[in-house]
This record gives structure tokens, sequence and C-alpha cells, in this order.
């Protein structure tokens, strides 16, 4: 029981968090520059039906307060408002630019774990070997430089140099063509997540190679396969699986900048483009989208961490 | 055999420090190399950067321009020297914000604990589970904001990582005798805190400060890529990626040379921070 007590607590952190956030995406729209009907209206003429409507739905000739309320009971029942550039609602614009960003994510996850885990384990294994050095080198450049400047060098590289990959758009709805296309941009958004999980990943190896039951388990001749599987694996799984929140959090950053640079129409672009054009709704829509997303990731990674390593069982007890 | 074996370790720790660190020595000559066009500006550049040729326009290497000329015939070479002022002045300005603040702020939690611990750690979780960048994204491009005003949000999404890095550094130190000792002989708070216990948590002050600087060198790049935060018409490195990415087949140096800059500053700058928290820390168990 003790540990659904701790999970009620985070899962009441969560919602305190979206809480925050929400009240802070809201008074953006009262903060931005400008009367608030002005920017709902965006480019839309106005007239006094319109503005009328306007003031009816977000209440504003009541207190702010108030106007939280209501919008907040909206964004509750799935209602963001409409885009002010278009005038579709928030969540069809929204669901319209999402599978992009998805098969992007799912590529680059592929790469970050195809590629950073095994590379990871490798270098932690063979420490201070020549291999473990240029992994440790590589990580420091992917840890520092940043997606999109890759992306770039990436597009001139294997887009123009040698006119390997299409450098633009997200291509057509053949398989074949879609993965050509994302190829690029999953790998300048895996570079630095590589980074990251292969430091955690070799750090983690590092700790459990040296531990006494991995040399007793060798002096035993217990056979390296099943040392690398049953003692180092399952032992760095759970570092590995706590850093996923960090990584979370780069990656959506390093979406955004991605898809500006591969032209992909996804939520990241979405979010540049309504940021640029002032199109409130929207921002506010999608800011509540990935913080919910993003907190919801961690206390799933929390709760997963329960799952795979009994010692943190006993922590949350006490 | 034991003989030779007994006094091995002695030379091989003075070997190491004798030998010379060739990567940190790149890293710190490509930074003091920057730091040299952020003094100068302007002036270094063999052209006026601003200066347009619309009969140039796009053209690549050749004499006069080594790395090409951009839409209005602008010097590339010139824009990216005259661009490391915007491109490294508000990172280098959060930075040392944020080891000012971050080292007091974290100090005085470490040392007071109670409601001022507290209140540091909330924030600093809320801000750990969003992402900052995307945060300044739509802080600076919805309220709209200047350059400084761009580097006040980073200071303050950057803050709470400084603190907490700081703090756990100076719990470790609080905790120790001499705090106590310096208690008992009454040294206030604060000159316990600043005279004692600083000296001792500088490694970790050092490392974050140069971790910081790459994080807000970073985001004010992505930031004016993206068209924010710097003003236009200004040089400055991630507005180049942005223009140099369209034209990228005619002069592919407008957008590269900008990109591997800010590559070599970041990776340069992480180097250095890992090489000194390194010899550092080695140097304060050495002691």
């Amino acid at each position: 029981m003790p540990i659904v007590v701790f999970l009620l607590k985070r899962l009441f952190g969560v919602i305190v968090i979206v809480l925050v956030v929400s009240f802070l995406v809201f008074s953006l729209l009262a903060l931005s520059p400008g009367s608030v009907v002005a920017t709902l209206l965006g480019n839309r003429p106005s007239t006094p039906d319109l503005v009328a409507a306007l003031k009816a739905k977000y209440h504003l000739n009541d207190p702010f307060l108030v106007q939280y309320w209501h919008w907040l009971v909206g964004v509750l029942h799935g209602d963001f408002g409409r885009s002010t550039q278009s005038g579709a609602t928030v969540t069809s614009v929204i669901a319209d630019h999402l599978p992009v960003t998805l098969e992007v994510a799912v590529y680059t996850l592929v790469l970050v774990v195809g590629i950073g885990i095994p590379a990871g384990m490798l270098a932690g294994i063979r420490w201070g070997s020549r291999f473990d050095k240029g992994v440790s080198a590589l990580t420091v450049f992917g840890m520092s430089a940043p997606g999109f400047a890759v992306g770039i060098v990436l597009v001139y590289l294997l887009g123009v140099k040698v006119a390997l990959f299409p450098v633009y758009g997200a291509g057509g709805s053949s398989p074949v063509d879609r993965i050509e296309h994302l190829t690029l941009p999953a790998i300048a958004l895996a570079f630095g997540l590589i980074a990251i999980i292969v430091r955690q990943t070799r750090a983690a190896t590092l700790n459990v190679m040296r531990q006494d039951y991995v040399t007793f388990a060798r002096a035993r001749g217990v056979s390296p396969t099943r040392i690398l599987v049953r003692y180092a694996l399952r032992n760095t799984a759970l570092p590995i699986v706590t850093s996923a929140g960090l990584l979370l959090i780069v990656a959506i950053s390093g979406a955004v900048l991605i898809e500006t640079v591969f032209s992909l129409q996804g939520a990241g672009q979405l979010m540049v483009q309504s940021v640029t054009a002032k199109d409130v709704p929207v921002v506010q829509g999608l800011a509540i989208f990935i913080a919910l997303f993003v907190v919801v990731v961690n206390l799933l990674v929390d709760a997963a961490a329960l799952i795979i390593d009994p010692r943190t069982r006993v922590a949350a007890r006490s | 055999m034991t003989i030779q074996a007994v006094p091995v370790p002695a030379p091989s720790t003075r070997r190491r420090a004798r030998r010379i660190p060739v990567v940190p020595l790149l890293g710190g000559a490509a930074l003091l190399a920057v730091l040299v066009c952020v003094v100068s500006g302007a002036a270094l550049a063999p052209q006026d950067p601003t200066a347009q040729h619309p009969t140039l326009s796009v053209t690549g290497p050749g004499p006069g321009h080594p790395l090409g000329t951009d839409q209005l015939g602008r010097d590339v070479l010139s824009q990216l020297i005259a661009g490391a002022r915007s491109a490294v002045i508000g990172p280098l300005a959060v930075a040392v914000g944020c080891v000012l603040i971050g080292v007091a702020a974290g100090m005085a939690a470490a040392y007071f604990g109670g409601v001022v611990d507290t209140v540091v750690n909330r924030f600093a979780d809320l801000v750990y589970a969003l992402p900052a960048l995307l945060i300044a994204v739509v802080v600076v491009g919805v309220l709209g904001g200047g350059y400084w005003k761009t580097a006040a949000v980073l200071l303050v999404l950057t803050i709470p990582f400084e603190i907490r890095l700081c703090r756990s550094a100076a719990q470790v130190q609080v905790r120790q005798p001499y705090v106590d000792a310096a208690r008992t002989l009454g040294l206030s708070p604060w000159r316990i805190l600043f005279r004692h216990v600083l000296p001792n948590i500088v490694p970790t002050v050092l490392a974050t400060f140069l971790l910081d600087f790459v994080g807000a060198l970073i985001s004010f790049a992505a930031l004016s890529y993206l068209g924010l935060g710097v003003p236009a018409g200004t040089p400055d490195w991630g507005s180049m990626l942005a223009a140099g990415q369209q034209l990228i087949t005619e002069n592919p140096w407008l957008s590269i040379a900008p990109a591997v800059l800010i590559i070599i500053t970041a990776a340069s700058a992480t180097l250095l921070g890992d090489w000194a928290h390194e010899r550092l820390s080695r140097g304060g168990e050495r002691a």
C-alpha cells in the first residue's frame, strides 16, 4: 500500500504542476502586447458580432480569475478556442501536426536506443580503451553541439554535397519515401540524445562491472555474455530509464528547431509559426499539451523504476 | 619485481601532471579567438560587415571574400567576426548572473536550510520538469522582448540548476568540522560562507559557469535562428544560419560557417569546464 500512497503523492504533484503551468499559459493572453480582443481576433476582420462572441466566450467583462476559471473548464473539456490564423479549433490544428512529429520521435527513439545503449555499455566494459576514449570524446561533442547546427551541417554534407538524402519536408505517403525524408532530421535530433544516454549507460555499466558480485561471477566462470545480459544490462536499466525524463525535455526543445531546419509540418514547427504569428490560443493549447506530456512521462518513469528495481520500492516506502 | 612495482604510482601521477593537455589547450585557444572577436567586434573584420554590394549577391569564396557573400553582397567572414559579439555577450551575462545569484542562494540554502531550501527546491522542480528553451521561445515570441529581455528570461530559467548544484556542493562542506569551528569562533554566517565554504566549492562553480554559458549560447543561437531575441539587421550567428539555409547550394559557407562556429565554441567551453573541474577537484583531494 505505501507504494500506492507514493504514486498518489506524485500524481498530486503532477496536478499542481499542470495547474501552475495552465495559469501561466492563460496569463499569456493578458500579457501579450495589444488588447486581448485584438490578440484573439488575429487577422480576422473585426465585426461587432465576432467581437461580442469572443467577449462572451472568454468572459472578458469578468475579473481575471473568473476568466481563468471559465477558460480552465473549457480546457478540461478539450476546448482551447480557435486559431486566430485559420479559425479552426486548436485541437484539430494540433492533431493535424502531430503525426509527423510522432514519426520523427519514433525514428529518433530507435536510433537512440539502438546506438546509444550498446555503445555506452561497450565503452563501460572496455573502460579506458581506445573505443571508450573515442566514444567519450564524441559525447562531449554531442552534448554541446546544438541539434539545429548539426542538422544544417548534415544538410550540407549528406543533402547537398553527396545528395544522399532529401533535405526538405516529410515526403509522400509511401513508407520508403517517408523514412528517406525523415532520416536526416532523426539523426540530427538523436545526436545530442545519444550523447546523454551513452554517458548514463557508460557510467552505470562502469559501476556494475566494479561490483564484487561481477568479479565473483567471473571467478566462478560465468560466461561474459551471461554477465553482460543478466548482471550488467539489468542493473544498468534503472539509470537509463530514469534519464528518460531528461532525454524527453532535450528532445522536445530539439524537435522544435529540427522541424524548422527540415521544414517538417510538425507540432514544433506549429509552435514556432504560432508564436511568430502571435496565435495565442494555439500556443496555449500546445504548451498545455507539452506540459501534460512531460509530467505524465516523468510519472511513468517513476512507476517503471519501481517495477524494475526492488530497491526503489524500499526507498519509496520510507 | 617488487622493487620496480612499488614506486610506480608516484612517478605516473607526476608524469600525468606534466603532460601537455592538448585538447583543453585547443579548446582554450578556440575560446580565446572567439573572445578576441567579441572584444574587437567589427574592428577586426577585413571589411565593413554591413556594407552591401548588390553586384556580388550570394557568391562563393573568392578574392577579397574568403567565405563569399550573402544575399545583399555582404562579406560573410566580416559578418561572422562582428556577429560574435551578440552571440557571446548575452550568454556570458547569463552565466555571470547565474553564478553570482546561484552561488549566494545555493550556499544560503545549504547553510540555513528551512524555507529558503524548500522554495529553491520547488522552483527547481518546476523548471526541471519543463523544456526551458521552449518556454523561452513562447515568452520571448509572444510577449516580445529585446536582447536583454531574452537574457533575463534565460537567466530565470537557468538559475535553478545553478542553485541546486551549488547547494549540493555546499551541503557537503557545511557539515565539515571547520564550519563548526568557525561558528564556535563567532564568525558571521556570510563570512563563513564566502571566506571558508566558497573556496572549497570553486571547482563546481567554475564547471557550472561554463555549463551555463554553453546552455545560454545554444539557447541564444536557437532563438535568433528562429528570428527571436536578436534585432533584425544585427549580424549574429543564429540569424546567419537561418538566412544561409535557403542559399545553401549557392554559398554553403553562409550557413555552415556559423553552424561550425557555434558547435566549436560550445564544445570548447564544455571541454574546458570538464578539464578544469577534474583538475581542481583532484587538486583539492590531494591537499
